[in-house]
């Protein structure tokens, strides 16, 4: 009895050493160099999510490369599972001991990175390579600044399944919405249940209200209510109308108000994948997770196919704009200068060829996109480079806080729950309570 | 009475029963050998008092300190965020005293998850409490294959929560292995879209619940059957009374204290209810199934809202807080008195 209680207060106390030793190793990190001048030894610390295969050992290379490049400068590389580096950063910004190079989802969530004083202003250090990636960077842009640089940029479109679409006599992609309920209707006629929609994660359920409202809302209007968080616009209402409409001719899949967005076969990407249903509107993420999904682990194969989300009568929105989202890399506010240099290389020429040769994103460097492997996602790359603007995802624009309210309050319209007006309300009251 | 039932002190001296009940908890201690220590009586009292307190300090203070560490600071410290806007990011410095509160109690979506909460406070007793009264009756008698009936009705609740919560999602799902079973058996009418309909998912989450937890209520309810003596039974027996009469006039009443500590466990359990909900619809569809724990997820900590994940939270626990405390006082109050009276009746049996 008194043997179990020692051991227990040894293990205690070994515990307690272990967590005040990992405190003091993740406070020792990025304050060490804060000299970082030529000459001197720097270290970078940079955490990435690319942990597995090609992609890992290639962002070693990069790493190597440039500490060749740079003498003096060591890079600190930690690849991490992306669940695991997401929770680590969130510890990270909430303690203030960021890693020196992280990744920036852009939108309301580096705004509040920004205001903690905990990310670097780059606009002028880096300014060559924002000019070079062009329009994308407004994502990552608060109060005229940039903070951040996207590597790698999406958009999200409609996946659809090419000999379903084929068998219900449906031969050209939907470009408009009245062509988009037309194709509902010959699939139904098929039967074959239209589209499959993850609403029981909420957020691919919020892409169809995100849309509509880059549909209806003009560029300048949707500008203003990021800016402002005013939502009173009348554009906003029409989309979610556009919606209701949308919601009441029930194209989904049975039961989609459960249905989780991409994990198992009974996802909305699951039922995508196996042919249980036409299409699903998602990100360029989507041949990556059919393929996870497959037996074969091929996906749909040969019958991928993608159109981009169709062009609403009437919207004030310009037709041809993407809702997009993709990550950036930002540098630590304390971080050594050599860490904005380090951020320019890995948007460099080089660095973002080798990134899409090895399939590991959408390239926002132009120079690159010609190097993307997959067939897919080179057509989805092609309406990216051409569209006008790339909104980012609103949630992530909104931040957590809105973002949370609006998605939620779209769901209960999914569920033909809510109307127009409580999705709008329930954002402006998320706002009042910023 | 009283004296009857500590037998342990008695004879002992004044002394010894005033430092039997001085040390209460560590009534163990009162055993420790008597020759160890000094001839005189009350140096020898002075020393065992002291190893007493020594012995008590070293085996109380490792639980006190991770007592006072992972329970009661933070609880005082998300007494304290609760108090104040704050993203989790950067200093918490907006303090908006109880706003909150008043936020929380104000929002629709919060009083949904405290009427759920009740609902399956209520529900959970209801069905689960006969279900489990009478599958313990029953296999509270012998007939063979009873161990493997108890071990099989007991594998729900062994079951990790999440794991249970996948294989539910997985069978639940629309024309999912549930659905074909009741279409094979000629059941087809009563197939719902069990989990994605707002109307009906909270009916299919209580039914896994109870699937779940019943094996709890039966297993309990088993041990305190043991606690029932059977002396009784057979001296009813022997006056001509049936098996139901046995179970209603004495099994049953004599099962009150495991029922309603059984009762009192169930009770907690639904207001804290999470995991099963999450894995099953995260709350939704519409918030038709959410609780306070998801609200308290959803609402606040996946929205960096920390503040007023705190607040939530706080309000959790007073709300369950309040209920045990209630609860002990007016309904377990007699409990010991109950016990009492059936050991009381024991000795009279014999």
């Amino acid at each position: 009895m008194k043997r179990t209680t020692a051991l227990r207060a040894v293990a205690l106390g070994a515990g307690l050493a272990m967590l005040a030793t990992a405190c003091s190793s993740g406070g020792s990190g990025s304050s060490e160099e804060t000299a970082g001048g030529d000459g001197e030894n720097v270290t970078l610390q940079w955490w990435h999510n690319s942990n597995t295969g090609e992609g890992k050992d290639y962002y070693d290379q990069v790493a190597d490369q440039f500490e060749q490049d740079n003498p003096g400068v060591t890079i600190e590389v930690s690849a991490l599972q992306h669940e695991d580096m997401l929770t680590k950063l969130d510890a990270a910004f909430q303690t203030g001991d960021t890693p020196d190079v992280f990744m920036e989802r852009g939108g309301g969530e580096l705004a509040a990175h920004v205001e903690a004083g905990l990310v670097k202003d780059i606009t002028e250090s880096a300014s060559e390579t924002i000019a070079n990636i062009g329009g994308v960077v407004d994502g990552w842009t608060h109060e005229d600044k940039v903070y951040a640089l996207p590597f790698s940029i999406g958009v999200v479109g409609f996946w659809y399944n090419k000999s379903l679409f084929q068998q219900a006599g449906i031969t050209e992609p939907p470009a408009t919405m009245e062509e988009l309920n037309a194709a509902n209707d010959k699939l139904k006629a098929a039967g074959i249940e239209p589209i499959s929609v993850g609403a029981g994660d909420k957020w691919p359920a919020a892409h169809y209200w995100y849309y509509f409202a880059l549909r209806e809302c003009s560029k300048d209007v949707m500008g203003e209510a990021i800016a402002t968080r005013d939502f009173s616009d009348d554009c906003f209402l029409r989309a979610g109308a556009d919606l209701e409409a949308l919601v009441a001719t029930k194209p989904f899949n049975t039961g989609y108000l459960a249905t989780v967005a991409q994990t198992g076969p009974a996802s909305a990407s699951g039922l995508l994948a196996t042919g249980k249903v036409a299409m699903e509107l998602a990100g360029h993420w989507e041949p990556g997770v059919m393929k996870g999904l497959t037996e074969d682990g091929t996906g749909l194969g040969e019958n991928t196919g993608w159109f981009a989300f169709p062009a609403v009568d009437g919207g004030e929105g310009d037709q041809a704009a993407q809702l997009g989202g993709g990550d950036a890399w930002a540098c630590a506010q304390d971080a050594p200068d050599v860490c904005v240099d380090f951020i320019e290389y890995l948007l460099s020429d080089e660095v973002q060829k080798g990134f899409a040769e090895y399939d590991m994103g959408l390239p926002t460097n132009r120079s690159a996109s010609a190097f993307v492997q997959d067939p897919a996602l080179a057509g989805l790359l092609a309406v990216r480079n051409d569209a006008p603007y790339i909104q980012l995802y609103l949630d992530t624009e909104f931040g957590e806080n809105i973002g949370g309210a609006m998605n939620d309050a779209i769901a209960t319209v999914f569920a033909e729950q809510g109307s127009a007006q409580d999705i709008v309300d329930a954002m402006t009251s998320a706002a009042a309570n910023e | 009475m009283a004296s009857d039932l500590t037998p342990r002190t008695q004879g002992r001296g004044p002394r010894g029963a005033a430092a039997g009940a001085r040390t209460g908890a560590a009534g163990q201690a009162s055993a420790w050998p008597a020759a160890a220590g000094p001839r005189d009586p009350d140096a020898r009292f002075r020393s065992r008092q002291w190893r007493q307190r020594l012995e008590i300090a070293f085996f109380v203070t490792p639980a006190l300190v991770l007592f006072a560490v992972f329970v009661v600071v933070p609880i005082v410290q998300a007494g304290r965020y609760s108090m104040f806007k704050w993203n989790g990011l950067g200093p918490m410095d907006n303090f908006i005293g109880f706003q909150n509160y008043a936020n929380a109690l104000a929002d629709t979506i919060f009083q949904r998850a405290v009427t759920n909460n009740l609902l399956i406070v209520v529900l959970s007793i209801a069905i689960q409490l006969p279900i489990g009264l009478a599958i313990a009756l029953l296999l509270n008698r012998s007939f063979p294959g009873r161990t493997a009936m108890r071990v099989i009705v007991f594998v729900p609740y062994v079951l990790a929560e999440v794991v249970a919560g996948v294989i539910w999602a997985l069978l639940l799902q629309p024309n999912g292995p549930l659905d074909s079973v009741l279409d094979a058996v000629g059941l087809g009418f009563v197939k719902q879209v069990w989990l994605g309909d707002p109307g009906f998912a909270l009916w299919t989450v209580i039914g896994v619940l109870t699937w779940k937890y019943v094996g709890l209520a039966i297993v309990l309810l088993l041990a305190g059957l043991q606690g029932v003596p059977e002396e009784l039974n057979e001296a009813a027996s022997i006056d001509g009374a049936s098996w139901w009469q046995v179970q209603r006039k004495i099994t049953i009443p004599l099962l009150g204290p495991t029922i309603r500590t059984w009762i009192f466990l169930s009770m907690i359990g639904s207001l804290q209810l999470f995991d099963m909900v999450w894995i099953l619809t995260k709350g939704g569809p519409a918030n038709a199934t959410v609780t306070m724990a998801t609200y308290l997820i959803n609402q606040g900590t996946e929205r960096s809202q920390y503040g007023y994940a705190s607040a939530v939270a706080v309000l959790l626990f007073a709300i369950s807080f309040i209920l045990a405390i209630l609860y002990q006082t007016f309904i377990q109050r007699n409990d010991s008195d109950d016990a009492s009276v059936v050991r009381g009746r024991r000795k009279v049996s014999r």
